[in-house]
């Protein structure tokens, strides 16, 4: 089996193979497959040559970790050579376990210390409201376990109050979070003035739907509920 | 010494005012500190001064976003609000990401010493040291304050700009390295920002070369060693406002091939001082006022 044989969703299999060395892994271990693929597929206005192009829309992995899923996407979309995902996580490779903006063409941030992509999210989008940009967003993607992390609790209060729009989180929920959030993870955004809704994180319709809900005047967040870790 | 209370705070929130007027690029980006001044600046420019309130883990990572959204960010508060509590921000939302700010810290080591240690700051330059990439000027003089910034304005680098309420009578002029103001035989002393005057005032008797530094980050290597090689032994006293011996790699990589012998006074490193009162006794307590810096320095080049 070879990328070329297969387009879409279905090419995300053997591209992540190309990193597991497992032909038959199954890409719905992970978490964020879906998400990503709805994103890049029918969401974003990106593209491999748009990087330099300020009113692109910007999808900003925070959560790190396991970015296989983010890698297939990236190469299935073009964004990047699939020759470099053989080499993933080597010295050398521009790949690692967490993303780096600087070696791979179409990530925009360097994430893995956790906490810090909805922060650096809402400047980009401060950063392009005042430039009076007002078509491109700017997409973050989160963990529940990663919103233990208070940085992300000082970026939600601001962004809802200061009513920042362009600005959408999408937290993959899957009961990773330690101590848990009692009364779910959408009421901690609506409290500070976002638009929230909870969705099915492996329904593609139901996700695109979420993604493309008109916010105006508010951030949007959507948490997208997927199986619990290790389920 | 001369004290002018809050003086470079007041031009730099001044000059950065301005700016904003004149360079739709730049945003200010407050955490409280210092809001009210420029409050006339946030009505002009209301999505360019930017106060998160008292957030300053978002202060630093909200001018990441800007800088890579093509802004140039400002950012400004107290030192350990600025430096210490958002240092892993620093790290990954600036220097990881590869974009620059321009950090603007007011308060210094004890210029607010009645404060107390929580509001006191001498590790500043030593933590972004530990960083690549980071230019940091050390001003001893609201004029020299200003200037740095206006230059910094402009790039998309990583600057630092550490204010304090203590300055020199007089400014110095831009020389682009360290400026020799006295020449002498005994050594060299080096003395960083504000703490020139004082410098001035200990040696005035001693046959040393005195140099001044604004900026301190990049280190002018070959100007200290110039110095310390027409001396006649290269021993080299460096007088920062910091934490004692914060460039004393530096002063080594600058003079790695030749023997010699360094002293690094600024604040002590052994022990949390737990006192009040106002900078000049926090001077005294760390040697940093005249007489402390004169005894230093006669005893380090051994001119008793």
């Amino acid at each position: 089996m070879t990328v070329e044989t297969l387009t879409g969703y279905a090419a995300l299999q053997p591209l992540m193979a190309r990193m597991t060395g497992d032909e038959k892994h199954d890409i719905a271990a992970e978490s964020t497959v879906d998400i990503l693929w709805v994103l890049y597929d029918r969401v974003l206005d990106v593209a491999p040559g748009r990087m330099d192009d300020p009113d692109r829309d910007r999808f900003l992995l925070s959560k790190g970790h396991g970015p296989m899923a983010y890698y297939a996407v990236l190469a299935a979309k073009g964004f990047l050579d699939a020759a470099e995902l053989d080499g993933w996580a080597r010295f050398g490779s521009p790949l690692g376990h967490h993303p780096d903006r600087v070696l791979v063409p179409g990530v925009e941030i360097g994430s893995g210390s956790l906490g810090h992509g909805l922060p650096i999210g809402l400047g980009v989008a401060l950063g392009l409201r005042a430039q009076g940009r007002n078509r491109p967003r700017v997409v973050v993607l989160a963990g529940d376990a990663e919103l233990d992390e208070g940085s992300n609790h000082e970026a939600i209060a601001v962004a809802g109050r200061l009513g920042v729009d362009n600005l959408t989180v999408v937290v993959v929920d899957n009961a990773s979070a330690s101590l848990g959030w009692p009364g779910g993870i959408a009421r901690r955004f609506a409290v500070e003035g976002w638009a929230t809704t909870t969705v099915d994180g492996r329904d593609h319709d139901a996700l695109e739907a979420a993604f493309t809900a008109p916010h105006a005047g508010r951030p949007l967040a959507v948490v997208a509920t997927v199986e619990p870790k290790g389920a | 010494m001369t004290t002018i209370a809050a003086d470079m705070r007041q031009t730099f929130l001044h000059t950065v005012s301005g700016a904003l007027d004149d360079d739709p690029r730049l945003a200010l980006v407050l955490a409280d500190i210092s809001y009210a001044t420029v409050a006339p600046a946030a009505q002009r420019h209301p999505y360019r001064v930017i106060n998160v309130g008292i957030r300053e883990q978002l202060m630093i990572s909200v001018a990441g976003g800007l800088a890579l959204a093509g802004m140039r960010p400002v950012v400004h508060t107290f030192p350990p609000f600025l430096v210490e509590r958002p240092f892993e921000q620093i790290k990954l939302d600036l220097n990881h990401q590869g974009v620059g700010a321009v950090l603007v810290s007011s308060g210094a080591s004890y210029d607010m010493a009645g404060a107390g240690r929580t509001h006191q700051g001498p590790g500043d330059v030593a933590l972004l040291d530990t960083l690549p990439g980071w230019t940091v000027h050390v001003p001893g003089h609201p004029e020299e304050a200003r200037r740095l910034l206006l230059a910094a304005l402009p790039g998309d680098d990583r600057v630092y700009l550490r204010l304090s309420a203590q300055a020199n009578a007089e400014p110095q002029p831009e020389t682009g390295g360290f400026r020799v103001l006295r020449r002498g035989r005994a050594g060299v002393v080096l003395a960083v920002g504000p703490m020139l005057d004082r410098v001035l005032d200990a040696t005035a008797t001693l046959d040393v070369t005195v140099l001044y530094a604004a900026t301190v980050r990049p280190f002018d290597a070959a100007g200290l060693r110039a110095a310390a090689l027409t001396a006649d032994r290269p021993d080299v006293v460096v007088v920062e406002p910091y934490l004692a011996g914060t460039s004393a790699h530096l002063v080594a990589d600058a003079l790695a091939d030749v023997p010699h012998r360094q002293r690094g006074l600024g604040v002590r490193r052994d022990r949390e001082l737990r006192a009040y009162g106002v900078p000049a006794d926090h001077d005294a307590a760390h040697g940093l006022d005249a007489p402390g810096v004169a005894a230093a320095v006669r005893a380090f080049l051994r001119l008793d």
